[in-house]
């Protein structure tokens, strides 16, 4: 089973994405800010993470920062979704371990192409017309 | 939108661009034309017909712009881009070592995405091309979305579909909400204007053509005709990339599927027959004013 951590302040981006994710045959595991992220991981590493930037206690680019240095903290694939919109946030989430970056506002066909980006859903052949 | 609606715009849209709607493409012709009334001031379909009816060619050739754009997105459909990068591009600079040239038309190029997706391949080839020349054409119906190609700029939703986040990071650059594909990969992608009902062969010879997701819309008789004059632009041992939805099977025998590499096709040296082939024209109305 594929599962995917959700981690978002907002309860709405939650429920969407976890709409959206399980559509795609996704287990998902819910967290309010890195900190709850981090122990999730510790207790189960998801195949996925979906990472919101800002939030409380701890954001997401620290998380990801943690997330990769504990021991197979390197397997989940990481995509960041966040208002942070500016090429200097997206370098910064690349060097720092991440492997998809969608911007918000996002839908449910921007999550579907990256997350096959990332190899975590295979290709459907997109219908003509 | 009315059955007699629906019929006007089936004909006049096949006799203007070839293409060929089947009968139950209301769907399609409602979302591509509603928002096309709303700018010219009309507030549904029956009142566009009626103007078009009127002999406004000024709607008439925004009405098959409308319809023959396509949706596209970069590395649409993915295979064929792993193929171009797996099986295509080893073979031809094998087959070009001496001349290191090398021709690639995208005969649908529409608002850029495919032309600019084989241009970063390339570049991701790095020095496997140091020294060669590689011409990029992308041809297009649409003036209006060759327009867009040229600019290379894309909204935030578009860089978002098909697009590697690598890619981005590498390739474009933001302005706001708007992304715009460097200035050195524009310079790689020439652009005309073209019908592809018309002779093209003034565009020369080609060692790849890209042709996806546009003989979809034409008939049987103009898609042999149309494979009989693109395999005459092509070299001998080129390559013809198809969508995922069409083929040559059982209509031509000018090209034949590449073993495994579904999409793929290349010549197979045999002459197109007469009279749907390489040399007769098909009897469509040209467009007026293009």
């Amino acid at each position: 089973m594929k599962t995917c951590l959700v981690v978002d302040d907002s309860s709405v981006v939650r429920k969407i994405a976890r709409r959206i994710l399980e559509d795609m045959d996704f287990q998902i595991t819910e967290a309010e800010d890195g900190e709850q992220a981090l122990e999730a991981c510790r207790s189960a590493m998801p195949t996925a993470v979906l990472l919101d930037w800002n939030m409380p206690v701890m954001d997401g680019y620290e998380f990801l920062g943690h997330l990769r240095r504990l021991p197979g903290g390197d397997a989940p694939k990481v995509v960041f979704c966040t208002t942070e919109n500016g090429m200097d946030h997206i370098s910064r989430a690349l060097h720092a371990g991440a492997n998809e970056y969608i911007m918000k506002p996002f839908d449910k066909d921007i999550v579907a192409a990256k997350f096959q980006e990332v190899g975590l859903v295979a290709l459907n052949e997109q219908s003509p017309v | 939108m009315t059955p007699p609606d629906y019929e006007y715009l089936r004909k006049l849209l096949k006799d203007h661009s070839g293409l060929d709607l089947s009968a139950d493409k209301q769907y399609l012709i409602e979302s591509r034309l509603l928002p096309l009334s709303r700018k010219c001031g009309v507030p549904g379909i029956g009142e566009l017909v009626q103007k078009m009816k009127g002999g406004s060619s000024s709607i008439i050739a925004q009405v098959v712009e409308a319809m023959t754009t396509n949706e596209t997105f970069f590395f649409r459909d993915k295979v064929p881009f792993e193929h171009f990068r797996d099986a295509i591009m080893p073979d031809v600079l094998k087959a070009r070592a001496s001349r290191k040239s090398i021709r690639i038309w995208c005969a649908a190029g529409s608002t850029g995405q495919e032309p600019y997706s084989l241009a970063m391949s390339l570049k991701e080839m790095g020095a496997a091309l140091a020294g060669w020349r590689v011409e990029i054409i992308a041809t297009d119906l649409s003036t209006e979305v060759l327009e867009k190609s040229k600019s290379g700029v894309y909204s935030q939703f578009e860089v978002q579909r098909g697009l590697p986040i690598q890619l981005l990071v590498k390739y474009f650059k933001q302005n706001g909400e708007l992304w715009q594909i460097s200035p050195e990969l524009r310079a790689m992608v020439q652009h005309r204007q073209l019908n592809l009902l018309h002779d093209f062969s003034q565009l020369g010879t080609f060692d790849i053509i890209f042709c996806r997701n546009v003989l979809i819309y034409f008939d049987q008789d103009t898609k042999i005709n149309i494979f009989g004059r693109l395999a005459k632009a092509m070299e001998s041992d080129g390559f013809l990339v198809l969508g995922a939805a069409e083929t040559v099977v059982g209509l031509t025998d000018v090209f034949k599927p590449f073993p495994d590499k579904r999409g793929l096709y290349r010549p197979s040296g045999a002459r197109a027959a007469s009279p749907l082939g390489a040399t007769s024209m098909p009897k469509f109305v040209a467009m007026a004013g293009r």
